[in-house]
């Protein structure tokens, strides 16, 4: 089917990018503008010791991926993207554990900009661990070049 | 007058109590990150590592590692700072409770070179319970940021 094709070219393509991959995350849904993305627990990402809890900046590459990921899906089919501006408010710590999950939306796109919001759960899903709004650059091939 | 203790014991001290800040959080040795002191003042470098590229066509560093290393530098600058006085006091401060970071806004200039990145951070306002800290990060050129980033932090609480 076209959807499950989309789905695991857009898995392999992210999952081979480097820093994804070194923080081990995953690609569980793409969408029309819309990405949702895994990343398991690591005492590597720990930021502090004290309570075993994830760095922040683990978190933030998470949302980040995510969102360039929904960038990437949305249906005027950008050839690229880059993060402009991506604000990250952090709501509490994320539980020691568990897996944290990024879903992002793409709510607007204009020819050079793409608008995200995005929210980062463990496994308590009806308390964010974090959320994101961001601005992304859309890079498209112009009409009657390419 | 007191003697001024010799200039290795101090730098000793500082020394030490900057590696132990950062070898508690199990985080920045995965990143690779680290902080050169001259005096008071830190840079945090970021030594370029192909896991931290995130677009391999161009290639660019990932926005998620610039935003850590921003964080992190933010966080180590502003533990450094509460725990200045403390330590040049004598005190062993060795293992500080850590800032919380409560947001953080990075504004993406260009795209990061594959090279070696480096960040300092200004402390713009430190209260009992809140600081504000900006953070600038550059490659080649200390004037052509890459990188910049605002956050606001969560003191943990003083004076046990």
């Amino acid at each position: 089917m076209e959807n499950d094709r989309r789905y695991s070219n857009a898995r392999m393509f992210i999952e081979a990018l480097p820093h994804a991959k070194a923080l081990g995350m995953t690609l569980v849904h793409i969408g029309e503008g819309g990405a949702t993305m895994s990343m398991p627990y690591d005492e590597r990402l720990v930021g502090d010791p004290d309570t075993g809890v994830i760095h922040g900046g683990a978190v933030s590459a998470l949302l980040d991926t995510c969102s360039g990921t929904a960038v990437m899906s949305h249906g005027s089919q950008p050839t690229g993207t880059a993060t402009l501006d991506l604000r990250i408010d952090y709501m509490r710590p994320a539980n020691p554990g568990d897996t944290i999950t990024a879903k992002a939306e793409c709510y607007h796109v204009t020819r050079s900009v793409a608008f995200i919001r995005a929210t980062a759960l463990d496994a308590d899903e009806n308390r964010p661990v974090a959320t994101a709004t961001g601005a992304f650059t859309v890079q498209q091939t112009r009409k009657g070049t390419s | 007058m007191k003697r001024p203790e010799p200039v290795q014991v101090i730098k000793q001290r500082r020394d030490a109590t900057l590696q132990a800040l950062i070898n508690a959080v199990p985080y920045i040795s995965f990143m690779g990150f680290k902080f050169d002191r001259r005096g008071d003042e830190l840079t945090g470098i970021m030594p370029y590592r192909d896991d931290l590229i995130g677009n391999p066509m161009l290639p660019a560093l990932h926005g998620g590692a610039t935003a850590a290393f921003l964080e992190t530098t933010a966080i180590i600058e502003l533990s450094w700072a509460m725990i200045w006085d403390r330590m040049e006091a004598g005190e062993d401060m060795t293992h500080p409770p850590l800032p919380k970071t409560i947001d953080l806004t990075v504004d993406y200039l260009r795209s990061g070179l594959p090279r070696d990145a480096y960040a300092r951070a200004t402390v713009n306002r430190s209260g009992r319970r809140y600081a504000s800290v900006h953070v600038e990060a550059w490659q080649d050129n200390r004037s052509r940021l890459f990188a910049q980033a605002t956050g606001h932090f969560l003191m943990p609480a003083q004076g046990e």
